[in-house]
């Protein structure tokens, strides 16, 4: 396909921003060549300027930003010098883009479907009756069920995926050659992350088009693209078709990225993650040897000089001094960046496992729905949306119950009830044989020592003005009464065991990065000593490198602690890793319940069969059934009979299903438990391994 | 447009297993090289420097206006009386042969003294309530917020000229009044600052440890607040001298043979034709220190989000 013209040249592109009197180069020297036809894969973490790259091929960079060098040739004509005005008939026109964030790049005032007119009455002439005839049939290219609804419908009155089928038909309108999409799923839960993914595959096949797909997920970069840019601190370190760059990397960064990513079905006894030391050098301190050379296990002298991106075989290339001896395996690779420290099994000296960590029985929250002062004077009845339905879950000391579920499935809610932060209405919760109230306000010191929480967003969970220490100290002295010297001890010894210099106590959190911080709220969590730890989604706003990095920490502490933990997720992957038992949950009730280990295996609830058939994997294999969910989540105001997950499953068996609650299925051997009208027998008839 | 987003990230949450680039920053910042650091942010733009070199003039003169004035408040010089400005009175005298300078000076104390104790009440209690407020919710939460609607509902000239008629005009009740009306205002600014932080981490963190609330309120809060407080308590401050004139002029507020501004004002309307600069001086000294404070709150505002 490289033989006729290509749709996109970028050369030597390097791209700067003003801040003050500075120039900082957020891209330096990329270079990206792509074809009709192809699906480009721009792969990098936070920072490492991927975002940067699309907005600067749009010629779209912001006020204080600047193209310094280079040139983006698209079909033969240069457009970086372009100005504004001659822009307008290439953006939407010829190259199209597909934002991150759907409901932020539609218009809140007007209907989705007259959007997407104004882009083929602008760009194509078209007259307004033919446009809205055309739009109808975008619609249903993107699979939108019911267009003329859709198309009618304001943006916040369609679901997140539905918004990003918009964006979709949007961009496709005018039939564009190139084709940008800038993390387009990131945002999504998986089940609509895989629909969407496929259609998009759909969409593309046999299109003249080229599309540059920017994202840090290596699994989606798998089951979408031909080929792959990785991007690191501005600078492409490795390009490669597909296949050749899973199967050998041959950019350190790349190898390290790869082998952090924890794959489906992997454990944490059998294998420790490796992750990438150190972090992304600001663009303030970008020297001028190889970019990668603070980070990499395999710098040597010659690094302090930067390498130039040497082809290799006509096919790849890669930035790297050492990529030969990387090639010709003179580098044994296998052990590079693998953590030190491996899974312990949890040694239960303090606590005999004679009670468990945790016990938390029917419990059961309910929100309600938002009234003003009027209505609630002047209604009898409270409106209430049942968040988690009588689930009971039991941990034991040092083992760790994965809780799996989509955004809107209870796990958070679940949580916080257990915690105390939100009352649940009904249930009853014991910490180690404690009974522990509802109530947080009523809990006296002991339970509240005994559960500690880890929050998602390491951002917000650190006191911006209290220093490291402080913090700390004050989680001693207000659950165990220790200050001064053996405080300072206490402290000191935790900061060293969540892997950072003592110095730290003195440090404030905006002198921390998002790792550092979230090592702080660990340590703050487990220093004094819990029972139970509930992580909520403690390494989603993480990159990769140092997700793996958190992950492994969690793990080595709760093997030193003993502690029982509560670990909520949204990564299959993650949650596969870190757990003993995986809880699966869907609008707020149990849809499974088993050890780690069998959850790869069937039977399967469907919907965890939907579920890990929907994440994208990482190896390049294909697996075998693909299933998807139809349509989105319920509502949760609505009343829902019989199985909660009935008005989606691909499995259905009929009326039964919408009238009946389903039973508990239980394998006696493996105590897997399955809650569904199917028998285990017919389930794994049913299903194929995933 | 991704800029500050990619820029936060890079010097944000990328790190690893083994974190090295910690070691090599600052020490823990003190109180007065941020005091320092803040005035020197503060001094950088010619509008604030401004602002706050009109401020500390005011007062300098509030502090030591007696040292500096070369006549009493009420020292009446009969033979000197409507005087045009001269060395002897730079400021000239009024009808009754008081030397303006000196009033004016000297009223310096009176306004900022009753403005800042007034603004200063009014942001303890605004600040309470609205903490409290934020942080609790529910019915109480929307019992106050609605009586607030109604006190602000009032313009803010009628709902003082109604409490000072009810209350007798007096410095006291001058000082009510700048209470009762801000607190409301006050209070909501930082109630919508604390619905902000309200549901972060570090503050469920310190509900999970049991902390009582008035720790929650001042010490995990409070701080976040903080520069959102200290904006509005600058341009609380420029409005309440403001009023306190406004009232003095109107005769309700401040008594004479006090020397304030708003009271010199309007004694020395009747003769404006006759004897102008009696005027004049205490009506240029209140735009100037309401000037004056208005820039220094736009400094504060800079400065707090510069910083942020």
């Amino acid at each position: 396909m490289s033989r006729e013209v290509p749709i996109l040249e970028v050369k030597d592109l390097t791209v700067a921003y003003r801040i003050g009197d500075h120039w900082l180069e957020a891209i330096r020297d990329v270079n990206l060549t792509l074809h009709a036809g192809q699906i480009y894969g721009l792969v990098g973490e936070s920072g490492s300027g991927k975002t940067t790259l699309a907005m600067a091929i749009l010629n779209y960079l912001g006020e204080n930003g600047k193209i310094r060098k280079g040139s983006i040739v698209f079909e033969g004509e240069e457009i970086s010098s372009l100005s504004k005005e001659a822009m307008r008939s290439y953006w939407g026109r010829k190259i199209a883009l597909v934002p991150q964030n759907p409901l932020s790049s539609l218009n809140p005032t007007l209907p989705v479907g007259e959007q997407v007119q104004e882009v083929l009455r602008y760009h194509l002439k078209m007259p307004s009756a033919v446009a809205h005839q055309r739009v109808l049939e975008l619609f249903e290219r993107v699979r939108l069920a019911d267009p003329e609804r859709v198309a009618r419908s304001y943006p916040h009155q369609i679901s997140g995926g539905m918004q990003q089928r918009v964006m979709i038909a949007m961009a496709l309108a005018t039939s564009p050659r190139l084709l940008l999409l800038d993390e387009p799923t990131t945002s999504l839960d998986v089940t609509t992350q895989a629909s969407i993914l496929d259609l998009i595959k759909e969409l593309i096949q046999g299109q003249e088009m080229a599309v540059l797909y920017v994202t840090h997920n290596l699994g989606v970069v798998v089951e979408l693209c031909h080929r792959v840019a990785v991007l690191y601190a501005g600078e492409l370190v490795e390009d490669a078709p597909l296949e050749d760059l899973f199967s050998q990397p041959l950019h350190p960064y790349t190898y390290g990225l790869l082998k952090s990513v924890p794959k489906l079905g992997q454990n944490k006894r059998e294998q420790v993650l490796s992750a990438i030391p150190g972090r992304i050098p600001a663009l303030a301190q970008r020297g001028s040897g190889c970019i990668f050379r603070a980070r990499c296990p395999l710098a040597i002298e010659a690094c302090s000089v930067r390498p130039s991106l040497e082809q290799v075989n006509g096919q790849r290339s890669t930035r790297c001094h050492r990529w030969q001896e990387i090639a010709h395996q003179e580098i044994e690779l296998s052990h590079l960046f693998e953590g030190e420290e491996a899974f312990q099994e949890p040694v239960s000296i303090r606590k005999q496992a004679e009670a468990s960590a945790l016990d938390a029985e029917g419990i059961v929250v309910e929100f309600d729905t938002h009234q003003s002062l009027i209505e609630s004077i002047f209604s009898h009845r409270k409106r209430k949306i049942k968040a988690v339905k009588d689930v009971s879950i039991h941990i034991q000391p040092g083992e760790t119950l994965g809780l799996v579920g989509e955004s809107g499935s209870g796990k958070t809610s679940l949580a916080r009830a257990i915690s105390g932060l939100n009352e649940p209405e009904a249930g009853s919760i014991r910490i180690y044989g404690l009974p522990a109230s509802p109530k947080l306000s009523k809990r006296n010191r002991e339970v509240l020592r005994r559960l500690q929480m880890v929050f998602q967003n390491p951002e917000e969970a650190l006191n911006p003005f209290m220093t490291v220490g402080e913090s700390l100290r004050r989680q001693l002295f207000v659950l165990q009464g220790i200050r001064g010297e053996e405080a300072q001890r206490a402290a000191e010894e935790m900061v060293r065991a969540v892997q950072l210099p003592v110095e730290v106590l003195n440090r404030r959190p905006n002198q921390l990065s998002g790792g550092e911080k979230q090592r702080i709220a660990i340590a703050r969590a487990f220093i004094t000593n819990p029972d139970v730890i509930i992580a909520d989604e403690p390494v989603s706003s993480l990159d990769v490198s140092v997700q793996a990095a958190i992950l492994n920490l969690i793990n080595r502490l709760q093997g030193t602690f003993n502690n029982g933990l509560l670990f909520i997720s949204h990564d299959l992957a993650v949650v596969g890793y870190l757990a003993d038992q995986i809880a699966v949950i869907y609008l707020g009730a149990l849809m499974q319940l088993c050890r780690a280990a069998d959850l790869f295996e069937p039977p399967y609830h469907p919907y965890t069969e939907a579920l890990l058939s929907a994440v994208p994997s990482v190896e390049l294999e294909k697996k075998g059934q693909t299933i998807r969910l139809q349509g989105d989540l319920p509502s949760p105001s609505e009343p829902i009979t019989g199985c909660p997950f009935h008005s989606r499953c691909p499995r259905k068996i009929g009326a039964i299903c919408e009238r009946e609650a389903p039973p508990w299925r239980v394998d006696e051997r493996t105590q897997k438990r399955i809650y569904c009208h199917y028998t285990l027998e017919e389930l794994v008839q049913l299903q194929a391994p995933i | 447009m991704g800029f500050e987003a990619e820029l936060r990230h890079s010097g944000g949450s990328v790190e690893g297993d083994r974190p090295s680039t910690l070691a090599t920053s600052s020490h823990p910042v003190t109180g007065w090289r941020k005091a320092s650091y803040f005035l020197r942010a503060l001094l950088a733009k010619p509008a604030s420097a401004l602002g706050f070199i009109i401020f500390t003039l005011f007062l300098l003169l509030a502090l030591f206006g007696p040292l500096i004035a070369p006549y009493g408040v009420n020292e009446q010089i009969a033979a000197d009386a409507g005087q045009p400005p001269s060395a002897k009175h730079w400021f000239g005298t009024d009808n009754l042969g008081r030397d303006v300078f000196s009033r004016v000076v000297l009223g310096a104390r009176e306004i900022l003294g009753l403005a800042g104790l007034g603004t200063a009440i009014a942001v303890f209690f605004g600040t309470t309530i609205g903490l409290a407020t934020g942080y609790l919710g529910g019915w109480f939460d929307e019992i106050l917020m609605r009586i607030f609607d109604g006190l602000l509902a009032m313009p803010l000239l009628l709902l003082a000229l109604l409490l000072l008629g009810t209350l007798g005009p007096s410095k006291n009740s001058v000082l009510l009044v700048i209470i009762i009306v801000y607190t409301p205002i006050v209070s909501r600014v930082v109630r919508s600052a604390v619905l902000s932080v309200r549901q972060r981490g570090f503050i469920e963190a310190a509900r999970l440890r049991g902390e009582h609330m008035p720790y929650i309120l001042f010490r995990e809060i409070l701080p976040s607040v903080l520069p959102a407080l200290a904006v509005e308590a600058a341009l609380r401050f420029s409005y309440a001298i403001f009023l306190v004139a406004s009232l003095g002029f109107l005769g309700v507020g401040v008594q004479p043979p006090s020397p304030d501004w708003g009271l010199m004002v309007r004694e020395a309307r009747n003769n404006v034709n006759q004897i102008p600069w009696a005027m004049y001086y205490p009506a240029a000294a209140i735009a100037l220190i309401v000037i004056g404070v208005n820039l220094l709150a736009d400094g504060i505002k800079r400065v707090l989000l510069e910083s942020q």
